[in-house]
């Protein structure tokens, strides 16, 4: 187990370390106590065991050296001698792979590099096989193929039976998976079935050459606070990685790999769930997650006669329509529009945020967008403060010029 | 039928904010709330028994005071709750919390039809423990649900909302869902409700009670560790673009963005 533990002569009961703590398992109790230099001081810092996680945030706000941190010695990496490589599953539909995939293989590769290992893809489906070249395109050096009818449509339960048998076999001490909405599911029923460690929606990811841990960061607390996240003594590493957080490799024809392919016998396996049909939304012309320009509109905007004017302007532009809780709240626009943390979370290059506050909500759904505009009659708005060019100023009279200034530029008649 | 909705005590979020000078969450005053996206597994599972008969049970795992969710989710209209609370069942991670909860639904004494999750918790948003208690239950489940099409005895249909689109579904029961929030508008307690809910008695279970396994709960049955705690620099802000009206303003940003390739 691990051990902490305040230095009594060394803790100058200054309550520092009370405000770091995410868990609230440090208070200062009355207990005057001379300290090192001599002094006396009134309180001493104490640590509520049952709810301290040993994470060491108040080791790092301590400015006395007072709090001894003594981590539960992890497992050496020799233990796991038998599991090797990176491995980043392939999620498709219908024949065509998440752009994700190719953002992990690329994260993949760098980790396998460091590791001194291979970056593998595994791809389930029917009738996807051709697939398997362009992931080495992107830099997989192997591929393990499972192609079968009973995986022409993604269900939780035959995919994970699949990926758990091939986890089995080959014994990789890393998977990376998309966290999209089929990437979170399956991936926790995979980590159950193994029983090993999973960490969530990750945006940072590392490895510690030595005891050849993954280093998982992810934000926490709706954005509040990231933390940083270990799986010491399981193998392998399971994690599912935001999109647009890692840039693809450039696809290289001439590359080369091995692809596998594997039969998976389905007899003994319960398939309690079956696929009807796939509705396709067709309000979105772009994807919201994939695009590289957003205009988004919230509150600011007043009605839903707003989105109209947004909706031109990005489609001016090329880009998809989003928008905040507040206005998805009022109706005004569907939920599929929806940017943060209860909605979508995008990166696109560009994003125009007209008349949106910016909740500290929001803003994690968006705030690794590369270049952010604001239009906010507020210049005290928390998205005026993060942008890259803030503009104070009334949107109904902003837009329509930037509308008529953008088809000037690109020479349309309007 | 007998629904079973697994619900989280999160703090109030909306009220969590950065203090400006420590740049440390401000914790002092911060209350706390039964997860958002609970409130529509709480409601689901009252509309299906309204519908179909049968009982809602509620249950969370969490410190004592977790009481106060159990006890708001009976108000709105739940027959039964429990609450899992034990020292040792502290720092679980989402394995260790599914396989708390799965001993939990292992004991009940009416075995559970539809088990509902909320799609997520607002504190931790991984949106693992529900598909993780599944496959530890060994029964099927489907996430994101946004739509019960159809359900009787044995069998459920659904619509699973992905990022382009809706999955049509059927599934065998028993089985698990994690709903969205459009599947439903959650109805308040009533104060009916709420006064009938103060005279219901709430179980409160320990590992002792579940049969747990000591070595697959709380920190110690937690394969992840965090292992480091920091707070995200501030994105930096950029410049104030100004102009006489809106349309230099409007030409001014133009320029900038054909500067980076946008237009």
């Amino acid at each position: 187990m691990s051990k902490i533990e305040i230095i009594t002569e060394k803790c100058t009961g200054c309550g520092l370390c009370i405000k770091p703590c995410p868990y609230g398992a440090i208070k200062l109790v009355d207990s005057p106590h001379q300290i090192s230099s001599g002094r006396t001081v009134k309180q001493v810092a104490v640590i509520i065991l049952d709810k301290c996680t040993y994470c060491g945030a108040c080791v790092d706000a301590c400015r006395y050296k007072a709090i001894v941190l003594e981590k539960e010695e992890v497992k050496v990496a020799s233990e796991f001698k038998d599991y090797k490589d990176v491995w980043v599953y392939a999620e498709q539909r219908r024949g065509e792979i998440a752009p994700v995939v190719y953002e992990l293989i690329a994260k993949g590769r760098e980790l396998a590099d460091k590791l001194g290992c291979k970056v593998c893809c595994v791809l389930l489906g029917h009738n996807i096989k051709e697939l398997a070249n362009e992931l080495i395109y992107y830099g997989s050096d192997v591929v393990y193929v499972i192609d079968d009818p009973v995986l022409a449509e993604f269900l939780d339960e035959p995919y994970s039976e699949c990926l758990a048998w091939l986890i089995r076999k080959y014994k990789p001490e890393i998977l990376l998976m998309g966290a999209t909405n089929i990437g979170r599911s399956f991936a926790s029923r995979v980590a159950a079935k193994i029983r090993t460690g999973l960490t969530a929606d990750c945006t940072g990811l590392d490895v510690d050459v030595t005891t050849r841990n993954l280093l998982q960061t992810r934000p926490a607390f709706g954005g509040n606070i990231m933390a940083t996240i270990l799986t010491p003594r399981h193998r392998p590493q399971m994690a599912t990685v935001r999109h647009k957080v890692f840039k693809p490799l450039q696809k290289d024809v001439t590359r080369k790999g091995e692809v596998i392919q594997e039969n998976f016998d389905f007899t003994n396996v319960k398939i309690r769930t079956k696929f009807l049909e796939f509705i396709k939304d067709t309000t979105s012309k772009v994807n919201l997650a994939e695009a590289d320009i957003i205009v988004s509109g919230g509150r600011g905007l007043g009605g839903p006669h707003g989105f109209k004017l947004l909706e031109e302007l990005a489609d001016l532009l090329g880009g998809a329509v989003g928008a905040s809780r507040a206005a998805v709240d009022a109706g005004w626009i569907p939920y599929s529009h929806q940017v943060g943390q209860t909605g979508r979370t995008v990166a696109p290059k560009l994003y125009i945020a007209c008349g949106i506050s910016g909740q500290i909500q929001h803003l994690v759904g968006m705030s690794s967008s590369e270049i952010i505009v604001a239009i906010n009659k507020d210049p005290s708005a928390p998205m005026m403060k993060i942008a890259t060019y803030a503009i104070e100023g009334d949107l109904y009279e902003i837009i329509p010029e930037l509308i008529k200034a953008v088809k000037e530029y690109k020479g349309i008649k309007s | 039928m007998h629904f079973v909705v697994c619900i989280k005590q999160v703090p109030a979020t909306t009220n969590v904010q950065v203090d400006p000078k420590t740049g440390t969450l401000k914790r002092e005053g911060v209350e706390s709330i039964i997860n958002p996206f609970d409130e529509y597994a709480i409601e689901e599972g009252i509309r299906l028994k309204e519908r179909l008969g049968g009982k809602v049970t509620v249950i969370t795992m969490g410190p004592p005071q977790a009481e106060s969710a159990l006890r708001e989710a009976l108000g709105r209209g739940c027959d039964e709750a429990i609450l899992l609370t034990d020292k040792s069942f502290a720092g679980a991670d989402t394995l260790a919390t599914a396989y708390t909860l799965s001993c939990a639904i292992k004991m009940l004494s009416e075995p559970a039809d539809l088990i509902i999750c909320g799609k997520q918790a607002s504190d931790g948003d991984t949106a693992q423990v529900g598909p993780s208690l599944a496959e530890l239950l060994d029964i099927p489940h489907v996430t994101n649900v946004r739509k019960i099409v159809e359900i009787k005895e044995g069998y459920v249909k659904l619509e699973r909302m992905l990022e382009d689109g809706v999955d049509v579904l059927e599934m065998s029961l028993p089985a698990l869902i994690t709903v969205v929030k459009e599947i439903n508008t959650p109805r308040l307690p009533t104060l009916k409700g709420i006064l009938a809910a103060k005279k219901k008695q709430i179980l409160v279970w320990n590992k002792e009670t579940v049969n747990a396994d000591a070595d697959k709960i709380g920190l110690k049955g937690s394969p992840t560790q965090v292992v480091k705690i920091f707070y995200p620099p501030p994105r930096q802000g950029g410049q104030v673009i100004t102009g006489a009206d809106a349309k230099e303003i409007a030409k001014k940003l133009v320029e900038k963005l054909s500067s980076h390739g946008l237009i």
